[in-house]
C-alpha cells in the first residue's frame, strides 16, 4: 500500500467516456469545451479537464477584469517609455498609483494623477464581484451550500476596505493601495510606518493568529487524511458512523495526542472559520487605522499592550525640540 | 509526451536553481552580528568578512602631503586673485593646491583642470569657480558643523576620492511619462537611491533642497484630522532607505524599529544623523545651488538642475566617512581642528 505514502496522487481515475456531471440540458447548454484527460493534471488532481461553465457572470467578469488589467498594464508600459525590455525587467516594481492627496475623493481626477487608478479599481472590483455572483449561483445550481462564496466574500471585504471603504472614510483616495507587485508591498510597509506600527493593532494580531492558525489546521487536517489514506480516509464523512474506519483512527489519533478531537465534519468548520476570520478581522483592523486610531504604538502604550524596555543609551532627546544650534 | 514534460520540467528546475545560485546577491557566511540595543529588540548591525573587506578597500587613504608652515608671506601677497584662502601662508596655500591636484583633478590634467597655465589668476574655467565655493564649504563644515562631523572633519578627499566629480550626487527626478499616462509621482522604479525598492525615485527634492517634513507618524494615539498622507510616508521611507544605503547600516543603527518616531528609544546616532540632514540642506542651499549658473550642460541633471549632495556623497557606504579616520586634523588650512 506504499502508493498512499507518495507525494503525488498515484491512482488516476480515467473513465472511457468523460463525466459530464449533473444538470438538465438548460444548464448543460452553458458548459463549453470538449472534455479530455491530462496525465500531469491527474498527478495533482482530477485528470479530466472540462467542460467549463462560463455563463453570463463569468463572461462579464472576464471582460471587466481584462479592462482592469489593460489599464494597469498599459500605464505600467507607459512608465517605462513603452520599452518591452524595461517592462519585463522592471515589472515587479512598476506601479499604478492612486490619486494624490489633494484630490480627496474626487470622482475623476486627471487621468495622469490617479484617474486611471480609479478606473482600474472600478473595473477590477466589478470583475471580482461578478466572479462572486458566479460562484454563488453555481453553488446554488448544484444544490450546494454557499459557504465557498461567503468565504470569498470575506476576502472581498478586506479588498474593499483597503481600496474603497477606508479611503472614503478618510476622505482621500490617496490612502488606497496602488496596483503593482512591489508597490503594494511598499504601501503595506509605509501604511504600518505611518500609523505607528500595525503589529500593535489588536485586529491585526487576530488576523495573524487566524492566518497562522489556518496554515496549522490545514497541515493537521491534510496530514491526518493522508495518513489514513490506506483505509480510505478521503471518504471522510461517510465513514463517521462506523468503527475501525479511517475516520475513527484519525479521530483517535488526535484524542490520544491532545485529549480532544474535532469530528470529520467539524474540522471543516474549524478550517472555514479560521480562513474566513483572517481577512474579516484584518479588514476591521485596517478600517480602524487612521479613522479611529492614528498611532497604534502610542495606543498600545496607553492600554498597557506595548512593553517598555530598559534604556541602555545615554538619554536621547529630539534635537528639533531642544533648540540645538542646527 | 510524458517524458517531454518531465525533461522540460527538469531543465526549468536546473536553470532556475542555477539562476538563483549565481544571480542573487548572496552573503557568504559567517554573518557577523553586533548587538547595539537591549535584547529582544533586534537592534543589530550585520556584516560579513567580504563586506568588511570591501569597505576597507573602498576607504583607502591618500598619500599624506607634507605639512606647511603658517609663517612667512601670505598667499595674497605672492599670488593674484586669491579670494578664499586669504589667511594662508604661501606654503600652506601651495599645500592646498597640491591636495586639490591629488584628490580632485584628473591625473592627466593636474593644475590645468582649474587653471589657465598661461595665467593662473584667470577665472575663465568653471572648475575654478566651483573649487572656490567648495573650499568655502569645506571650511564651513569643519568650523560650524561639529554637531555632525565632530572633530573628525572633512577634506576634499572625503567626497572626491581622486575623482573630479564625487561618485554619489543627486539631481531632481524628471517626469516618467508623457501625456495622460499615470505619472505615479516618481514611484515604481528601482534605483540606487531608493535601495532598489518601488518607493520614490527622488526622495530628496523638496527635502534636501528645501524644508520638507520627514516626520509622518502621529504624535498622539487618536486622530485629530487628516495627518501625513501615505505618499509622504513613502517619500520619507525612500529617504531613510537612501540614508541606510549611504551609511551601510540598517534601520536599527538609529531607530528602535518598533516605534520609529520615538526619540527616547532611539540611539544617539539618530541625533548625529538629524544634524547631518540639517547640514546637507544648508550646504545644498548655500553652496551647491549658488553654482547653478556655472555648471556646463554635461554636469546638469535631466531637469537642468546642478548636482546636489546627500549622505552618500561623503559617507560612501560607511557609517563614518573613511571609516572615521580624520584627515582634517592634518589640514588646518581647510578649517580642520589641527593636531597639537
Amino acid at each position: 500500500m506504499s502508493v498512499y505514502e507518495n507525494v503525488f496522487t498515484q491512482v488516476q481515475v480515467r473513465p472511457d467516456i468523460p463525466e459530464f456531471g449533473v444538470g438538465d440540458p438548460l444548464i448543460a447548454r452553458e458548459r463549453v469545451g470538449k472534455p479530455s484527460f491530462e496525465y500531469w493534471l491527474g498527478v495533482i488532481g482530477n485528470a479530466q479537464v472540462g467542460p467549463i461553465y462560463l455563463g453570463g457572470y463569468g463572461i462579464a467578469s472576464l471582460i471587466f477584469g481584462f479592462f482592469a488589467l489593460e489599464i494597469i498594464g498599459l500605464n505600467m508600459l507607459a512608465s517605462v517609455h513603452w520599452s518591452p525590455i524595461q517592462f519585463v525587467r522592471q515589472l515587479p516594481w512598476l506601479a499604478l498609483e492612486p490619486p494624490k492627496p489633494q484630490y480627496g475623493i474626487m470622482i475623476l481626477p486627471p487621468l495622469a494623477e490617479g484617474g486611471w487608478w480609479l478606473m482600474a479599481g472600478f473595473f477590477l472590483t466589478s470583475a471580482v464581484i461578478l466572479w462572486w455572483l458566479r460562484m454563488y449561483t453555481r453553488a446554488v445550481a448544484l444544490g450546494m451550500g454557499t459557504h465557498t462564496a461567503w468565504a470569498f466574500a470575506s476576502a472581498i471585504w478586506l479588498y474593499l476596505v483597503l481600496g474603497f471603504i477606508r479611503p472614503l472614510l478618510m476622505g482621500h483616495w490617496s490612502e488606497a493601495v496602488p496596483f503593482g507587485i512591489f508597490p503594494h508591498l511598499d504601501w503595506t510597509a509605509s501604511f504600518s510606518l505611518r500609523y505607528g506600527n500595525l503589529f500593535y493593532n489588536p485586529f491585526h494580531m487576530l488576523s495573524i493568529a487566524f492566518l497562522y492558525g489556518s496554515a496549522l489546521l490545514f497541515a493537521m487536517h491534510g496530514g491526518t487524511i493522508l495518513a489514513v489514506g490506506r483505509y480510505g480516509g478521503e471518504r471522510e464523512v461517510e465513514q463517521m458512523l462506523y468503527r475501525g474506519t479511517a475516520a475513527e483512527r484519525a479521530a483517535l489519533f488526535w484524542r490520544w495526542t491532545m485529549g480532544f478531537n474535532a469530528t470529520m465534519e467539524s474540522i471543516h468548520r474549524w478550517a472555514w472559520w479560521f480562513a474566513v476570520l483572517c481577512p474579516l478581522t484584518g479588514g476591521i483592523g485596517i478600517l480602524l487605522t487612521g479613522t479611529v486610531v492614528d498611532n497604534w504604538y502610542l495606543w498600545a502604550v496607553q492600554h498597557n499592550v506595548a512593553p517598555s524596555y530598559p534604556h541602555i543609551f545615554p538619554p536621547v532627546v529630539d534635537p528639533a525640540t531642544t533648540g540645538a544650534s542646527q | 509526451m510524458r517524458n517531454l514534460v518531465l525533461l522540460f520540467a527538469t531543465a526549468a528546475f536546473v536553470l532556475l536553481t542555477a539562476a538563483m545560485l549565481f544571480t542573487a546577491g548572496w552573503s557568504h557566511p559567517p554573518i557577523h552580528g553586533l548587538q547595539t540595543g537591549y535584547r529582544g529588540l533586534a537592534m543589530d548591525q550585520l556584516s560579513t568578512n567580504a563586506s568588511e573587506h570591501l569597505l576597507k578597500l573602498a576607504n583607502t587613504l591618500p598619500d599624506p602631503i607634507d605639512k606647511a608652515s603658517a609663517d612667512g608671506d601670505k598667499a595674497t601677497s605672492a599670488y593674484k586673485n586669491v579670494q578664499v584662502l586669504t589667511d594662508l601662508s604661501v606654503d600652506q596655500f601651495n599645500r592646498v593646491m597640491l591636495g586639490l591636484s591629488a584628490w580632485v583633478a584628473p591625473q592627466d590634467q593636474g593644475c590645468t583642470y582649474c587653471h589657465n597655465p598661461d595665467n593662473m589668476a584667470d577665472d575663465n574655467l568653471y572648475t575654478k569657480k566651483v573649487a572656490r565655493v567648495m573650499l568655502k564649504m569645506t571650511r564651513h563644515i569643519n568650523q560650524d558643523w561639529q554637531a555632525h562631523v565632530g572633530t573628525v572633519g572633512v577634506t576634499c578627499y572625503t567626497c572626491h576620492r581622486g575623482q573630479p566629480v564625487p561618485a554619489n550626487l543627486w539631481f531632481k527626478g524628471g517626469r516618467e511619462t508623457a501625456g495622460f499616462a499615470t505619472n505615479n509621482d516618481g514611484l515604481g522604479h528601482p534605483n540606487k537611491i531608493n535601495g532598489s525598492t518601488g518607493l520614490s525615485t527622488d526622495p530628496f527634492s523638496g527635502y534636501l533642497d528645501g524644508d520638507g517634513v520627514a516626520r509622518v507618524q502621529a504624535t498622539q494615539a487618536l486622530p485629530v484630522g487628516f495627518g501625513a498622507p501615505i505618499q509622504q510616508t513613502e517619500k520619507t521611507y525612500a529617504l531613510m532607505m537612501s540614508l541606510s544605503t549611504s551609511l551601510g547600516v540598517n534601520c536599527t543603527y538609529c531607530h528602535n524599529s518598533r516605534a520609529f518616531s520615538q526619540w527616547p528609544q532611539s540611539t544617539p546616532q539618530r541625533v548625529t544623523a538629524w544634524h547631518g540632514i540639517q547640514m546637507t540642506r544648508e550646504l545644498n542651499a548655500q553652496y551647491l545651488e549658488t553654482l547653478q549658473s556655472e555648471w556646463p550642460p554635461n554636469r546638469l541633471g535631466p531637469t537642468g538642475d546642478g548636482p546636489k549632495l546627500y549622505c552618500a556623497t561623503c559617507h560612501q557606504g560607511a557609517p563614518k566617512p573613511l571609516l572615521g579616520v580624520s584627515l582634517a586634523k592634518d589640514w588646518p588650512e581647510l578649517g580642520g581642528v589641527a593636531t597639537p
